[in-house]
């Protein structure tokens, strides 16, 4: 077939119109459109002269592991935790002090994860199953992805994660019917309660809180609750050397 | 050519044949129907995200669409009766597919399919409401409360 100049750019023409067309209609029936809302950083603060005054209480890993179904675990080497408490010394590690005031010897710190604003867990993902939303800065997870690898537990300084060495749902106590419960193979963390931020919730561990030792909100509004809290109180956050730059701030 | 035992050999071979092809003629007399799944569908809603033909072949794409766009791109409302709902298996689908016995499992195990969603999801108990944004208003409420402020809008 010979194909003259004229033939040529009619029927390139016809073609890109057709496709520009195919474009817009696919744009048109993808109805879900990307909602635009203000840059957030959420961050913590563990206020541990009130925690410690609550002498043994456990509500808010109590809550947080009753809304996300997090199995109870008897073996420590299998146990699965997103909020969990912890010797000082242990937690701090790098404070290496020797004359520590009495209290820190009986009074536990609260630990999870710190959603690093430098996370080394998502740089070692090979699924990119995690990863640090930009939006908020929380360190996300998804579980459809993740194939248990076990990097990020490796990587992450903190002993935030843990891995689902078997089916966890035997050992949930009351499996809650609004929060997927994980499967074997699959590593999980805190995730500073996203799902209920999306609804307009606050983190279950906070809400759990009676004695109000739990401060969260966002540092990138200076008028925050959380922002004054950091301002009128000196703060310690763990192994800051690492240059993770933790987000879970301790007033001690 | 010369044939030895022909008269066995071609015997043999139309009973073979017969018998492998049993299940062609066995279904060409008409007793073969298995019958579609009876499903149970939701009796006070009629409205789904997309039209039922296009739900029972793509709904699972749906779902995966959702599952991605929800995880990973923090986008949580899709476009439903004027509005936008939640996307949510658990909450949106099943808040009117209530009975996953009588709907999902039904065609799942006609169909010898096993989704793994139930591995992790968790079968609602109680019905939660999905969350349902009003464009207009830019309010978000549940969804029985959107639908009770339409009623009284009339």
């Amino acid at each position: 077939m010979k194909i003259n100049r004229r033939k040529f750019l009619a029927i390139t023409g016809a073609a890109a119109a057709t496709g520009l067309a195919g474009k817009g209609a696919a744009d048109a029936v993808d109805s879900v459109k990307k909602k635009s809302r203000p840059q957030k950083r959420w961050g913590m603060v563990v206020d541990m002269r009130k925690c410690e005054k609550e002498n043994g209480c456990t509500k808010c890993i109590d809550a947080c592991h009753e809304y996300h179904n997090v199995p109870d675990i008897d073996n420590q080497k299998h146990e699965i935790k997103w909020i969990w408490k912890e010797n000082f010394h242990n937690a701090f590690i790098e404070q290496e002090n020797n004359m520590l005031p009495e209290k820190f010897h009986h009074h536990p710190v609260l630990l999870l994860c710190n959603h690093c604003d430098n996370p080394p867990c998502t740089n070692v993902c090979p699924t990119q199953a995690t990863w640090r939303r930009d939006s908020d800065g929380i360190v996300m997870m998804d579980w459809h992805r993740c194939i248990g690898c076990r990097y990020c537990v490796a990587a992450c300084p903190y002993g935030s994660r843990s891995f689902n060495f078997f089916d966890p749902k035997p050992h949930i106590e009351d499996i809650q019917d609004d929060f997927p419960t994980r499967s074997k193979g699959v590593v999980e963390k805190c995730s500073f309660c996203e799902e209920r931020l999306s609804r307009g919730g606050w983190p279950a561990c906070v809400e759990a809180c009676s004695a109000g030792a739990l401060v969260f909100g966002d540092l990138d509004d200076p008028d925050s609750e959380i922002r004054q809290v950091l301002k009128e109180n000196f703060t310690i956050r763990r192994k800051p050397e690492l240059g993770t730059q933790p987000e879970v701030y301790y007033i001690v | 050519m010369i044939m030895y035992n022909s008269g066995k050999i071609i015997f043999g071979i139309i009973i073979f044949i017969a018998l492998f092809s049993a299940p062609f003629w066995v279904n060409s007399l008409g007793k073969s129907e298995a019958g579609a799944p009876e499903l149970e569908y939701p009796k006070d809603h009629s409205e789904c995200v997309r039209d039922s033909e296009w739900m029972k072949a793509y709904h699972m794409d749906l779902l995966n669409d959702w599952r991605d766009k929800v995880v990973r791109e923090d986008i949580r409302f899709t476009e439903f009766q004027g509005g936008e709902i939640e996307m949510s298996l658990t909450r949106s689908c099943m808040n009117c597919h209530d009975n996953k016995e009588k709907f999902c499992d039904r065609c799942h195990n006609y169909l010898d399919v096993t989704p793994y969603c139930w591995d992790c999801h968790v079968e609602p108990m109680g019905a939660k409401e999905p969350l349902f944004r009003d464009t207009k208003k830019e309010k978000v409420t549940l969804m029985k409360k959107s639908v009770e402020a339409a009623n009284e809008d009339q």
